[in-house]
């Protein structure tokens, strides 16, 4: 793998990467000019669908697939919406793509609208990144001026405008359905699936929902081919017929205890100690590692021992954590307190959840309130418990919740305090020498219960 | 009851109304025309609201649903010349953003999202404002500060105007 280049980072650290200019005289939108003057809007999407892409905001489902389920001979509009709200703890990857790269994004996303007949893309960009909102809005306003938007690109009669639409600094915006509401101008409550957008999306209409880095990666597959993006990666799992591989390159996001955090690109499969090895200078200040985030805060959490746990679409989960997520690796050394983390973790949820569905709008800020408690040592063994059922009783892995941000929040607490349970126990019965065994219900501590 | 002065400015509404062709539906334009109020006038009094929805023909309930769902526009006064967002999620938490916040609520004699008496700075905290390999963080305006010490966030506070 020492070969591998760099592939959507290849021209991140270029001066003026960020314009057309730039862009272009790395062979910049030739695949945009290829694909739309001799191939079929049908035969790019079975181009990606053979490439095994699969969406690179968390949940890894097929892109091509995913393009597949619009009706068809729709009579339109259709709409795409570009989900840049990236917004789970650990994960940058599409920032730094947007801020250093932008004309590879919508190079990519040109192509994806192409590709599912959709003439108005909206590309929803969180709050937080002024300069990827300035980069982004400067690229569009290049592409419209030579020609690749708005009408007839190219002279090959397809039309395409791209708005940029800002957030207002809420997690489940980069939920698909959670977007789509907002976009509407409503509160961000997810929806119900099904309809999938694919069906009924925004303004009621079928609508496509990809990620920054997926489409820059359907860039690469118009111009490359294939079988070129399966030569990178892991092949399916032969004991597991769902899983349909981990192909291409991948940004990681390595950040925490490391000497060098920062995004690096490698082929879906790196292991988590290749990645802080090979890229992150090794753990900081010559210290040991005790665990890590694998993909995102919400995928759980592996200890050291575990970091030979490759990072592909289902390496993860055989790691008894939730998947690749983000692939947002997240290292902490010795001296991180277990409790500390599941404190954090659990005050990231319990602020974030929207409030639609009780067990998780409740599940979250009851594992909070125990987290604090147990931090201010007033903790009991049996607390661990019930933070246990929480995380096992709320989400839509159980069948609970509407969207996947309980599962989220739901795999710290489980992975937390399976994996580091005796920590937790010893903090527990340290602090709380008088009560740790206690049963009975606990009043809430007015001062460090409030949220 | 006296009548309310307008709020919005003709500059404000054909800001908004900008936005009206871009999307089928004219409550698309909420969050934009949310945003358009926020820039100019640092927060999105209840006045703004009524006045928005007049141009959107929406009930003023409904953009003030939207408002409060993001806990991002403040209604009741103007946020301060600079408003800052320290970042305390996973990342920078790891390298001590806890204590970076608290130093700064401190030494700025407020709490997370409150002002400065002078007006000069907003303080709140943040999630994940996506900058992870530059932990701890901070988003003042439009400029991220990367890897900020306490001694840098005195220089910060002691800079504003």
């Amino acid at each position: 793998m020492s070969e591998f280049e760099p592939i959507l980072l290849a021209n991140v650290n270029a001066e003026n990467s960020h314009t057309r200019s730039v862009y272009e005289s790395t062979g910049g939108y030739a695949a945009l000019r290829q694909v739309l003057g001799q191939m079929s809007k049908t035969d790019l999407i079975e181009l990606v669908k053979a490439s095994g892409l699969r969406g690179r905001g968390g949940a890894g489902f097929p892109t091509g697939l995913k393009w597949t389920f619009l009706p068809k001979d729709h009579p339109g509009p259709i709409y795409f919406c570009l989900n840049a709200d990236e917004s789970e703890p650990g994960t940058f990857n599409n920032r730094i793509l947007m801020e250093e790269d932008p004309h590879q994004v919508i190079e990519g996303l040109i192509l994806s609208c192409f590709a599912t007949n959709t003439t108005t893309a909206y590309f929803y960009m969180r709050y937080e990144y002024p300069l990827a909102w300035e980069r982004v809005q400067a690229a569009v306003d290049e592409c419209y001026a030579a020609g690749y938007l708005g009408k007839n690109i190219l002279g090959s009669g397809y039309d395409l405008d791209i708005f940029l639409h800002r957030g207002a600094a809420a997690y489940i915006c980069g939920e698909e359905t959670g977007l789509i509401e907002s976009l509407e101008g409503k509160r961000a409550w997810p929806r119900i699936k099904p309809p999938f957008p694919a069906v009924e999306g925004v303004f009621h209409k079928p609508t496509v929902v990809n990620n920054v880095e997926t489409v820059a990666c359907v860039r690469h597959i118009a111009e490359r081919g294939a079988e070129w993006f399966r030569s990178m990666g892991v092949p399916p799992d032969p004991e597991n017929p769902r899983d349909p591989g981990s192909f291409g390159p991948k940004l990681y996001c390595l950040s925490g205890h490391v000497e060098k955090p920062g995004c690096y690109e490698a082929p879906l499969g790196i292991t988590v100690n290749e990645l802080i090895e090979r890229f992150g200078g090794g753990v900081w200040k010559g210290r040991k590692a005790k665990a890590a985030i694998p993909g995102g805060i919400s995928m759980g959490l592996l200890t050291a021992d575990e970091f030979d746990c490759p990072l592909d679409f289902a390496g993860p989960g055989r790691y008894k954590c939730l998947g690749l997520g983000t692939a947002a690796v997240v290292v902490m050394d010795e001296t991180v307190s277990m409790v500390d983390f599941l404190l954090n973790s659990s005050q990231f949820f319990a602020h974030e959840s929207c409030g639609q569905c009780t067990p998780c709008r409740e599940g979250t800020s009851w594992a909070l309130k125990m987290m604090q408690r147990i931090k201010a040592g007033r903790g009991r063994l049996i607390d661990l418990d019930l933070l246990l059922e929480i995380g096992d009783n709320i989400g839509i892995i159980p069948g609970t919740t509407i969207c996947g941000l309980a599962d989220g929040a739901a795999w710290p607490l489980k992975n937390g305090i399976r994996k580091f349970r005796d920590e937790f126990e010893d903090y527990i019965r340290r602090t709380n020498p008088e009560g740790y065994a206690e049963t009975d219900p606990v009043p809430a501590l007015e001062v460090i219960g409030a949220h | 009851m006296a009548t309310t002065e307008r709020i919005l400015t003709d500059e404000m509404t054909e800001a908004i109304k900008a936005f009206i062709p871009r999307y089928p539906s004219k409550q698309a334009v909420t969050l934009p025309a949310l945003h358009v109020v926020n820039d100019r006038l640092r927060h999105v009094p209840l006045q703004a609201v009524v006045e928005i929805a007049e141009i959107l023909e929406l009930a003023p309930a409904e953009v003030q649903d939207t408002l409060t769902f993001y806990g991002f526009f403040k209604q009741d006064k103007p946020h301060g010349n600079v408003r800052a967002w320290v970042c305390r999620s996973v990342s920078c938490h790891l390298r001590d953003a806890d204590a970076l916040l608290e130093h700064m609520c401190e030494k700025a004699g407020i709490r997370p999202g409150e002002t400065t008496p002078d007006g000069k700075l907003t303080l709140e905290f943040a999630e994940c404002l996506g900058a992870c390999e530059h932990a701890p963080c901070m988003l003042a305006g439009d400029t991220l500060h990367e890897s900020v010490t306490l001694e840098q966030a005195d220089a910060f506070l002691e800079s504003l105007e």
